[in-house]
């Protein structure tokens, strides 16, 4: 297997080696030993979980920087959905478009607008009627990845179209070469993210094999500048021309804005990394056959609750829906005869499956991992079942699977260490009772005497 | 089955307690199975039958037994559900076996659940499957999924 690259590192100068994140962890990816945090590198869907709880902002996620732009001769920003609602609503959109000129951008392309066709796509798709239901939404890729370790019979249940990022990407680059004759491969386009697990899928798609995109810039990298230009340039000069999305489109910013977009039969949408989980569980189990389809979002609130954005959720959500409000209604940029031509064409398929990634298995031999789970049970018994995680791992579960994998002892856990030294002084005890043979021989005679 | 004497065979066994009219330990129960089955690496398709197979099993003992006990065996070569209760039992087995018969209770029905289709359900997941019944007294069911291998 190719080493598997993903965006959520740590910064060992700031983890104070406290146990916050390892219990945060949907996937249980993160250890605390020798008093700093790990992150079991092919464990990690990149949720954003510990950055959000760390005390100490010790995790952080690594995507490209401004830097980038200079590889390429024309460069195109993709601003994510989300990314509009961290402004106050008195600016306007086009002025925000404008302001990402000045960063050095040729051209603006709101990923917004590739939604609308991702909306339209699904829709049609439900609309065949040839799906098992429900049928999940493919946009959230640390959702994708959840499922890849923990849920992977659900994976053909993931709609089989590629991300409005992706999408984005191919049609941005498509027209800049129309219009500026310039090779494709000389074109960049970046998505001004909110998300470490967008970089991921960049660097690893999971529903196309090469990605359109060529860097992903996170959205507070890229934020205080264009602020900057904002207030510089309110009063004067008419911003460019930019094509626009429209409610459909900018609405995937947060939770629901999806499902209601594609606005088809029985809808669902479920934020929060643990909330999707136990929903998730509810459906293997067969529950839900009667929903037609689910948006699934890792952040609470969907992408405008991204670890890389700056203002608070629901900060945000507010002010991005008064910005629909009183933008949203212009008239749509493709023509339904357009986008059904495009699903029709298939344009916009996934051209590869999500597959799972086995990576909580105990052995790859049956017979192994079998013996492996007998040990398993039999350690976590005897350990205390308080959960408390002072060892470093999640839970004494967690910390018996360690044992096993041969990455931690049971002398780890405190309450353990505390009973074999009780059992270690009891001893001592025992022996500095005993009276030595010499002694105890003239002791005898004394009595005799 | 032909006893392999001397060989030991590396096996696990999972217990739950079922109560009457308790319908939460069906679907808890099939999952805490079936994270262990992924553990040990088994196929998708087995983890899922099994999986089926737990939630119908349990629900049957929930709904129409006074309480039960669920065991999970899996060892090399295949997984095993069995459930045991004390209960009313089942008059004839043939046909309870049929699609949409069901004797469950009109609450049960209410809860979404008593759709007649638990014990097809089993058999058509399961290779072997077996059904012992004393009316009055009680029924066994041991449901059998063989392992295939797995596919990399």
């Amino acid at each position: 297997m190719e080493k598997y690259y993903h965006s959520v590192r740590l910064d060992p100068e700031k983890c104070k080696g406290c146990t916050n994140c390892i219990k945060r962890c949907p996937t249980e990816a993160i250890r605390v030993h020798d008093g700093k945090a790990t992150i079991m590198e092919e464990r990690c869907i990149d949720c954003g979980e510990c950055i959000r709880c760390c005390p100490n902002h010790a995790k952080i996620a690594l995507t490209d920087s401004l830097d980038k732009l200079a590889d390429y001769q024309y460069k195109i920003a993709l601003p994510a959905p989300s990314f509009f609602g961290q402004f106050k609503d008195r600016e306007d959109i086009e002025a925000i478009l404008g302001a990402f000129q000045s960063l050095g951008f040729d051209e603006v392309f709101e990923v917004a607008l590739a939604a609308e066709i991702v909306t339209f796509n699904v829709h049609q798709y439900l609309a065949s009627q040839a799906f098992k239901k429900p049928l999940f939404s493919s946009a959230c890729p640390a959702v994708l990845r959840l499922m890849q370790i923990k849920f992977p019979d659900l994976l053909d249940q993931v709609a089989p179209f590629l991300t409005p990022m992706e999408v984005a990407a191919r049609l941005a680059k498509d027209e800049a070469t129309r219009k500026t004759g310039i090779p494709y491969e000389e074109i960049g386009a970046f998505f001004i993210s909110p998300c470490p697990a967008k970089v991921t899928e960049w660097k690893n798609p999971m529903t196309t094999r090469h990605s359109a995109v060529s860097g992903v810039i996170g959205a507070n990298l890229v934020y205080k500048d264009i602020v900057k230009h904002l207030l510089k340039n309110n009063a004067h000069g008419p911003s460019p021309k930019f094509h626009r999305a429209t409610r459909r489109g900018m609405a995937w910013g947060y939770v629901t804005g999806e499902s209601k977009s594609i606005d088809f039969g029985v809808g669902l949408a479920v934020s929060g990394i643990h909330n999707v989980m136990s929903l998730l569980e509810e459906i293997e189990r067969g529950e839900l056959k009667d929903v037609d389809f689910i948006e699934l979002q890792a952040c609470t609130g969907g992408c405008i609750g991204g670890p890389l954005n700056i203002h608070n959720v629901f900060v945000g959500r507010v002010r991005l829906r008064e910005l629909i409000r009183k933008h949203g209604g212009q008239p749509e940029f493709y023509t339904q005869g357009q986008l059904l031509e495009m699903y029709n064409q298939g344009t916009f398929q996934a051209t590869e499956s999500v597959q799972p990634r086995a990576i909580m298995t105990l052995d790859e031999d049956v017979s192994q991992a079998l013996i492996k789970m007998e040990r398993l049970d039999q350690i976590t018994n005897e350990l205390p079942g308080l959960d408390c995680g002072a060892c470093g791992s999640p839970s004494c579960r967690a910390l018996a699977e360690d044992i096993i994998r041969g990455i931690a002892f049971e002398t780890d856990c405190v309450i353990k260490l505390r009973e074999k030294v009780k059992t270690l002084a009891e001893e001592i005890l025992d022996l500095a009772r005993i009276v030595p043979p010499a002694m105890s021989d003239a002791v005898k005679k004394d009595k005799a005497d | 089955m032909p006893v392999d004497s001397l060989q030991f065979t590396p096996q696990i066994k999972l217990e739950f307690r079922i109560e009457e009219e308790d319908f939460f330990v069906a679907g808890a129960s099939a999952s805490s199975v079936k994270k262990a089955l992924q553990q040990l690496g088994l196929n998708q398709e087995v983890v899922k039958k099994v999986a089926i197979i737990i939630y119908e099993a349990v629900m049957n003992v929930a709904i129409h037994a006074n309480h039960g006990v669920l065991r999970v065996l899996v060892d090399p070569t295949s997984v095993t559900v069995v459930t045991e209760d004390e209960g009313a039992g089942i008059p004839d087995i043939q046909l309870a076996m049929q699609e949409g018969y069901s004797t469950a209770s009109h609450e049960a029905r209410e809860m979404g659940f008593g759709a007649g289709m638990g014990l097809a359900n089993i058999k058509q997941c399961s290779d072997d499957m077996n059904i012992q019944s004393n009316v009055g007294v009680g029924t066994t069911l041991s449901a059998k999924v063989l392992l295939k291998r797995s596919t990399p």
